[in-house]
């Protein structure tokens, strides 16, 4: 391991402000796209037990 | 016919309600021991110093930009070729994963940008075409929006998406058909990988992570789809609600 201590870590020899949002955005990207289905999924199941009138579409 | 488009879906669903269990936890297994890896086995870069670990997060995502494309495309084109509305679907699942992964591309390629050659962007081959990419996906996505006929909707969506798929080998082959400031492909199938071993293995292993995570993401979305666009039938109706 090259790292002597969590500073040297977070610093990442000067580059962290490029190496971490990278990671992080991804992260964040992830995150958001799976908590995003998960509101799809729970609002599509939704729809089905209580079928609006009228809101039928060609499929 | 039509029965048995139905009927695949009927069965698609449970199917891939089993295994998006298993893809999230492989993604989750595989992206820890990567980062791991990446960040504590992975020596210092003797070029570029540490700025070079955006690899383990840039290459993967690139190549997943790609990768999805052209499975996207694949799908889109057995939906044109056999009228199958689950194929479409499953082009429909893919698109926004890509786009998210195109995305994630540019981000990352801009932060390793600055550090190494000064700039968040230049205009040169690979860059623009990737940015390209990203557009296709895009298109893609709101042209199938923007029609209400959602047969019409699937075909002319799934015809952009064959078309732009000569984009793919033009992204790739970018780095060697012009001189760009890109550098060129850090692995090939031809030639020995111009990186360590510990640095292939991280990348490796961010590359499995995001594979398994597009698989898990994209059943997922399925079955979103799935309960959207079959809502009418009896099957979806005898779903319990969990």
């Amino acid at each position: 391991m090259q790292w002597n201590s969590f500073g040297e870590f977070l610093a990442m020899g000067g580059y962290g402000l490029y190496i971490w949002p990278s990671f992080g955005m991804t992260a964040l990207c992830m995150a958001w796209e799976v908590a995003a289905l998960r509101v799809r999924r729970t609002a599509a199941l939704r729809s089905l037990s209580r079928p609006a009138a009228g809101e039928e579409k060609a499929s | 016919m039509n029965w048995f488009r139905w009927s695949s879906l009927q069965q698609f669903y449970p199917a891939a309600g089993k295994l998006i269990p298993w893809f999230a936890s492989l993604a989750v297994a595989f992206m820890s021991v990567g980062l791991y890896q990446g960040f504590f086995v992975a020596p210092t870069d003797f070029q570029q110093g540490e700025s070079y670990r955006i690899i383990f997060v840039h290459v993967p995502a690139a190549w997943m930009s790609m990768f999805l494309y052209v499975i996207m495309a694949g799908w889109a084109a057995a939906g044109l070729g056999l009228n199958a509305k689950p194929s479409f679907m499953m082009a429909q699942a893919v698109a926004p994963t890509g786009a998210m992964f195109t995305f994630l591309a540019l981000l990352t390629g801009s932060f390793w940008g600055k550090p190494t050659w000064g700039t968040w962007w230049v205009w040169d081959a690979r860059l623009t075409s990737e940015l390209i990419l990203l557009f296709q996906y895009l298109g893609f996505i709101l042209l199938h929006g923007s029609i209400d006929d959602l047969r019409r909707a699937d075909r002319a969506s799934a015809l952009l998406a064959l078309v732009g798929v000569v984009n793919v080998p033009v992204i790739y082959f970018s780095v060697q058909w012009w001189n760009t400031l890109h550098q060129g492909a850090s692995v090939s199938v031809t030639a020995a990988p111009k990186m360590a071993t510990t640095m292939l293995a991280a990348m490796g292993l961010m590359a499995l992570g995001f594979w398994m995570y597009s698989l898990a993401v994209t059943l997922m979305r399925m079955r979103c789809l799935t309960l959207e666009r079959e809502r009418h039938a009896a099957w979806i109706r005898g779903l319990e609600e969990s």
